[in-house]
């Protein structure tokens, strides 16, 4: 087969194929090293390219082929998110704090990827630490969205903070992606990119080995091209680790055999919180559409409140800064990666965190610091944390009602320019890219993004679809239904 | 709330960041737009709620208190920019 048609593989075609011996992940393999190569300077989604170890990974999967062994992802090409420790392999979270590092253990998602077959291709690109909305704050740089406006050559985002995952999958530089989400950091890039992206229920994933941003809101998924790929994904990711505590002690199921069930009967809320106002009229067309979908599958489409949503984003941005404060204070110079010489101790840290740190997180390190300080820690932190409460008991008491899935938009708009002005100038302009994932993590859901349509000037929109905890099935069969009626939506090559 | 220039720079002291006036300057503007931004919260009416603790109901794991890992000091202080003989060094901190 051509390099070009290799790429275009699907995860599950891919599979079909190396099973069957009609391609082998030899070539699945160097066609991707070949894709990359030729786009990484244009795209800028890869911070490393792990070549020889992605041939030696490839070679052995072969060889367990050809005996007709191996596991769920044998051969199958993956990129990884900078934010997973993969040992011996460049591991730095987007940051210049950890330069160098290349940490001598090996993450537990990834260890479970590469029990089962999977080929390392090299380290995606992302905010910083995972602080973004766009990509921006990387240490690396920006990553370039594959997708352009209509007859436009701007430049723009791929969303984050898991941009080069979901720039890297969307432009068939890998056959599918791990990524991690705090507030919205698989489904907001997912949504940009014309990706499938889950962020599965808090506890479904180990946290062991990926660098901490928000420990309480911190969950690892996949960004695929499509929904089977996220569903195979996920199955290898996930399980139970006596190395995270907060790993929840439940079989992980077969996510694949709930493709194709039925969504008759299903009661699918729909919130109506989330008319938010200044929303384009196409974000309010996509949900309508997505609705009718739904409904046409057989679904009973239900209207609901979650009357607490309009909190849920700054009550993340108390949690999430105050909990990164915490979680960066172990970037002293002292352990691993950059140090700056200072006159005392003290003035070393200084130096070091003030040199390594770009602005965004040393903006959350600060406002963290600030929300946990003395005299301030109950106006600010645990009234966040009330709040909190709150807004889970809006979807518990949703849930209890009968509601199995909740619709709603996956982003306020679609992807915007790098550079943007009105976003540099403001912070929070940037953080209301997370109005709708954001609720999500404060409440332990599982939540997908998942394709829908274009708008106006030909750019990809998503829907979310939100699920009880440890419900991921059923997202992933609702999922299915609206895939099957938007179709498949991918970018024209010009990189 | 609003925060001052100085309360900026104790924060930056807490937090261990080096920040110069013109950093403190800027820093003082966006930490003033964030704060301002979730003072929204003290609407909420939060009479009788628990702060959450924990996003899922579960027990926190305990394991058996014996040595499952260890003699690992050369893998440890393998990333520190300053080791000897397997110890990390730091500047002077005792006159």
């Amino acid at each position: 087969m051509p390099m070009n048609e290799l790429t275009k593989l699907t995860i599950a075609e891919a599979r079909a194929k190396l099973r069957a011996r009609e391609i082998t992940s030899a070539e699945l393999t160097d066609a991707y090293l070949f894709a990359i190569d030729e786009a990484n300077s244009a795209l800028n989604a890869y911070v490393a390219v792990t070549h020889d170890r992605a041939r030696a990974m490839a070679k052995a999967s072969d060889e367990r082929l050809a005996k007709g062994e191996g596991g769920a992802l044998e051969g199958i090409p993956l990129g990884i998110k900078d934010l997973f420790a993969t040992q011996g392999f460049h591991t730095q979270a987007g940051s210049h704090i950890l330069d160098g590092f290349k940490p001598r253990y090996e993450s537990t998602v990834t260890a479970n990827l590469w029990a089962d077959g999977a080929v390392m291709l090299g380290k995606l690109n992302m905010d910083e630490f995972a602080m973004g909305s766009s990509n921006e704050t990387s240490y690396y740089g920006p990553v370039v969205n594959p997708w352009r406006a209509k007859g436009d050559n701007k430049a723009l985002v791929p969303g984050g903070s898991s941009g080069g995952s979901a720039a890297a999958v969307s432009a068939w530089l890998c056959a599918g992606a791990t990524a991690t989400d705090t507030g919205g950091s698989i489904r907001q890039p997912a949504a940009f990119t014309g990706t499938v992206g889950i962020k599965p229920t808090y506890g479904r994933c180990s946290r062991w080995g990926i660098v901490a941003f928000a420990s309480s809101l911190d969950q690892a998924g996949p960004i695929a091209r499509n929904v089977r790929d996220a569903a195979i994904m996920l199955k290898s990711m996930a399980s139970v680790d006596a190395k995270d505590t907060t790993s929840v002690d439940r079989p992980v199921p077969d996510y694949e055999a709930a493709l194709g069930g039925s969504v008759r009967g299903m009661k699918i809320g729909i919130p109506k919180e989330y008319r938010m106002d200044g929303m384009p009229e196409e974000i309010g067309t996509l949900w309508r559409q997505g609705i009718a979908w739904l409904k046409d599958a057989g679904a009973e489409i239900v209207d609901i409140s979650l009357p607490h949503t309009k909190y849920a984003l700054p009550a993340y941005y108390i949690v999430a800064p105050a909990e990164a404060s915490s979680n960066l204070a172990r970037y002293d110079g002292v352990r691993y990666g950059l140090r700056v010489p200072g006159r005392d101790i003290v003035d070393m840290y200084e130096r070091t965190r003030a040199a390594g740190f770009g602005r965004e997180v040393k903006r959350r390190v600060m406002i963290g610091t600030y929300v946990l300080s003395a005299g301030y820690y109950d106006a600010y932190y645990v009234q966040a944390q009330k709040v909190r409460t709150l807004i889970k008991k809006d979807f518990e008491d949703v849930f209890a009602e009968g509601i199995e899935a909740i619709l709603t938009p996956a982003t306020p708009s679609a992807a915007f320019g790098i550079a943007d002005q009105d976003m540099s100038a403001d912070p929070v302009k940037m953080y209301l890219n997370d109005v709708f994932t954001v609720t999500v993590n404060m409440a332990g859901l599982p939540g997908i993004a998942v394709p829908a349509g274009l708008d106006g000037r030909g750019l990809p929109l998503g829907l979310q679809l939100i699920g009880r905890p440890f419900e991921e099935e059923t997202l992933f069969r609702a999922a299915s239904v609206i895939e099957k009626a938007a179709g498949r939506f991918e970018p024209q090559k010009w990189w | 709330m609003s925060v001052t220039i100085d309360t900026v720079k104790r924060v930056a002291k807490l937090a261990r960041i080096a920040v110069d006036d013109e950093d403190a300057e800027r820093m003082t503007g966006e930490l003033n737009a964030i704060l301002g931004f979730v003072e929204q919260l003290n609407e909420v009416d939060v009479a009788g709620v628990e702060p959450m603790t924990s996003v899922t109901p579960m027990e926190m794991k305990k394991r058996q208190d014996i040595v499952t890992d260890g003699n690992k000091a050369g893998d440890i202080v393998a990333n520190a920019p300053a080791t000897e003989e397997n110890f990390f060094l730091v500047p002077k901190v005792v006159e």
